[in-house]
């Protein structure tokens, strides 16, 4: 018996929706897997053609990326055998560790500033969010589009003014000044996305807490956040996303203290000649937080990015 | 359990006026129905009992206290919700558990008291699983818990039947009124339907257009209706309305139909012009002898009753008769109404005249 769904898809359209997928997902996964294998190789094999994808692993580029090293005469090399493992990979090339490389503090740099501008941007937006959702607030409609539309041109046509202005308050390369810059470009993000969450929550639920004995207040945070979570965590990612991957800014306002990992991570081709093996290091742990964070909060996505679409 | 007395609230929504001065008192331990049709204020008027609406002007009191700018948890009155508004992201338990918990109640207390109102309403069984799946009389059923498991002064419920079909929302009002009656607990519930509201209330207020028509027992509404509205509203089918031009002196005991005389209650207001007379279709009687006359128009089944609609010189008319009787359709037969039962409005203002029948009603309501 055949029957004909208007939900159901039949088992073509499966099986064509499917291989479309794979498809699209094997298109963009080949360059970070690129990018991956290229980091577990030695120079050599890096720049060999045609391109290596059997090869023996080493971590050669990981040692270079975290360290800073220098060439040595063989009498002070045969007098100072290697300690550990890292110290041997570099012997290889007559080098011994000198110390660690900015790496790690530029890393760092990075995880302070996406995730406090991320949690600045929510905490923000949460708020604003809310009393846009929930009060009278006169001119609400105005204020809304103004929060938009500090988004409607690209924010790297004011980074002049920008530049001057972090100058002057002395804001340029520190922490503050790009938490306060990405938290100024997420926010329209997260007031808007997070507006939307709220509005969908029925105000009936706040009610019933501020009669079962809650304040306003903690109405908000003990019914409403827990059920606007999904919305919370898609806009962090957004947020995060934008944040962690920012280079523009990055290269503009910070040079030392403050520095993030994009600006810093082309810098290391300069040190050595072209060490895309460690170049390729880094480029995968700066992969890795995104993505350690979309997947913890991959439940609450998925549910989020289709959310909107289904209802209304 | 607490009085509730409410003075002149008035409720207005910039330039919307949802309630006008309204004025009722609900007795310690009643089941107090707000009963009007859509639109006509009874949320507003429970919510700003509630405290989830502060009054634009009037007073509130419960137990006494003036309560009408008083947040919600200052009231220690319980809702239930139309739409339930079980907190999602908990199980059943901690819906039932979260108005205990705000008052910083022991832990063990807390899981005491849910369980005794589990076992009340039945639904011990539910206490762990989450919310969503529940089917609508569990939602109900926890929903009422949540509001009864804290003994609150007193209980406002909106519509909280209307959500459920209708072969349970009966079984369900019934469950309602006997959990009433084994708490005594003083209930404000708003409905529009006015059967519900004559079933299970001991006392109604009926509003229309912002106002309180009336406020009294389901009976003195029904008998003695204090304006047109009411009478209209209530009952089914609703009073008759037979309208004519003429004048009502005080004392009267008769009135004057198209040169028919037809014997009312003795009359303690006189009125002239445009004036209806109310007659409740069971007020009226099939009677050979009748010399005010109407031509049947059709007839309706009832069982042990049938609904005789008729055309009578003053308009049309409905009786209720005994099945036995024999009404047939384009038949002229006499009328006969029960004088005692009889109900005169000024039509220009939509008012009862005050009579023997309604007097001590209309002097409170
Ligand atoms: N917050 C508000 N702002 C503006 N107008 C409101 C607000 N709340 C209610 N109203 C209006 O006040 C009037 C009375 O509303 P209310 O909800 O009290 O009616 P109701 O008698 O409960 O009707 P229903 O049977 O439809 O629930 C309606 O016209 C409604 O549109
Ligand atoms: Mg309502």
């Amino acid at each position: 018996m055949s029957s004909f769904s208007v939900t159901e898809p039949s088992r073509r359209a499966k099986w064509f929706a499917g291989t479309l997928v794979i498809l699209y997902a094997l298109i963009t996964m080949v360059p970070l897997a690129w990018i991956m294998l290229t980091g577990f190789k030695s120079p050599s094999d890096a720049i060999s053609y045609p391109p290596k994808v059997f090869f023996e692993p080493t971590l050669e580029g990981y040692v270079n990326l975290f360290t800073t090293r220098t060439r040595q005469t063989p009498e002070f090399l045969a007098a100072n055998p290697p300690e550990n493992w890292y110290e041997e990979i570099v012997r290889e090339y007559d080098m011994v560790i000198v110390g660690p490389s900015k790496f790690g503090e530029r890393f760092l740099n990075s995880v302070i500033i996406g995730f406090g501008s991320t949690f600045l941007s929510i905490f923000l937006g949460t708020l604003s969010a809310y009393a846009f959702s929930r009060f009278k607030i006169p001119l609400a409609d105005d204020l809304l589009f103004f929060i938009l539309s500090t988004r409607m041109m690209p924010p790297i046509a004011v980074a002049i003014p920008i530049f001057l202005m972090y100058r002057q308050l002395g804001l340029s390369d520190t922490h503050l000044g790009m938490i306060l810059l990405y938290t100024g470009v997420n926010i329209s993000l997260a007031v808007w996305l997070l507006k939307g969450f709220i509005d969908e929550i029925p105000l009936e639920y706040e009610e019933a807490a501020l009669i079962d004995g809650y304040t306003r207040f903690q109405a908000f945070y003990k019914v409403v956040l827990p059920q606007a979570a999904t919305g919370i965590a898609s806009t962090a990612i957004f947020c995060l996303i934008f944040a962690w991957n920012e280079y523009a800014f990055a290269v503009l306002l910070t040079s030392g203290t403050a520095q993030t990992a994009p600006p810093f991570i082309p810098t290391i081709i300069g040190v050595g000649g072209l060490d895309w093996p460690a170049v390729a290091a880094g480029a995968t742990i700066f992969l890795l937080p995104v993505m350690i964070f979309t997947i913890l909060l991959r439940k609450h996505l998925l549910r989020g990015i289709t959310f909107g679409a289904v209802r209304k | 359990m607490a009085p509730i007395i409410i003075k002149n609230i008035r409720q207005d929504f910039g330039d919307f006026n949802a309630v006008k001065e309204s004025s009722f008192t609900i007795e310690d331990g009643e089941f107090f129905m707000l009963l009007g049709p859509s639109g006509c204020g009874k949320t507003t008027t429970l919510r700003m009992i509630a405290g989830l609406e502060l009054p634009t002007s009037g007073e509130i009191f419960l137990d006494g206290e003036e309560i009408s700018q008083k947040p919600p948890s200052q009231r220690d009155i319980a809702f239930v919700f139309q739409m339930f508004a079980l907190y999602p992201h908990m199980n059943v338990r901690k819906n039932l558990s979260y108005p205990l918990v705000s008052q910083g109640m022991q832990r063990a207390q807390v899981k005491a008291k849910v369980d005794e109102v589990a076992q009340i309403l039945g639904i011990h069984d539910i206490l762990n699983r989450p919310v969503g799946g529940l089917s609508g009389g569990d939602r109900q059923r926890v929903a009422l818990g949540r509001a009864i498991v804290r003994d609150p002064k007193a209980f406002m419920m909106d519509e909280p039947l209307g959500a459920l079909d209708a072969e349970f929302r009966e079984h369900m009002a019934e469950e309602l009124r006997a959990l009433h009656d084994r708490m005594n607990a003083t209930t404000v519930y708003v409905t529009h339907d006015q059967l519900e509201a004559m079933q299970m209330g001991d006392k109604i207020v009926v509003m229309n257009n912002a106002v309180v028509e009336q406020f009294g027992t389901p009976q003195e509404i029904y008998d003695k209706p204090a304006t047109m509205f009411v009478a209209d509203f209530i009952g089914s089918p609703s009073m008759n309305f037979l309208r004519f031009e003429g004048a009502v002196p005080e004392g009267a005991r008769s009135v004057d139909l198209n040169g028919h005389m037809l014997g009312i209650p003795r009359q303690m207001q006189g009125a002239s012009g445009s004036l209806v007379f109310g007659v409740r279709p069971e007020h009226v009687t099939l009677n050979d002898s009748g010399t005010y006359r109407g031509e049947v128009l059709a007839t309706e089944y009832l069982g042990t009753t049938q609904i005789i609609t008729l055309a009578t010189p003053n308009g049309e008319l409905k009786a209720r008769i005994d099945s036995a009787q024999v009404a047939r359709v384009g038949e002229t037969v006499g009328l006969g109404f029960n004088a005692d039962a009889i109900t005169l409005f000024d039509e220009s203002n939509g008012g009862a005249l005050r009579s023997e029948l309604n007097d001590e009603v209309l002097a409170h309501g």
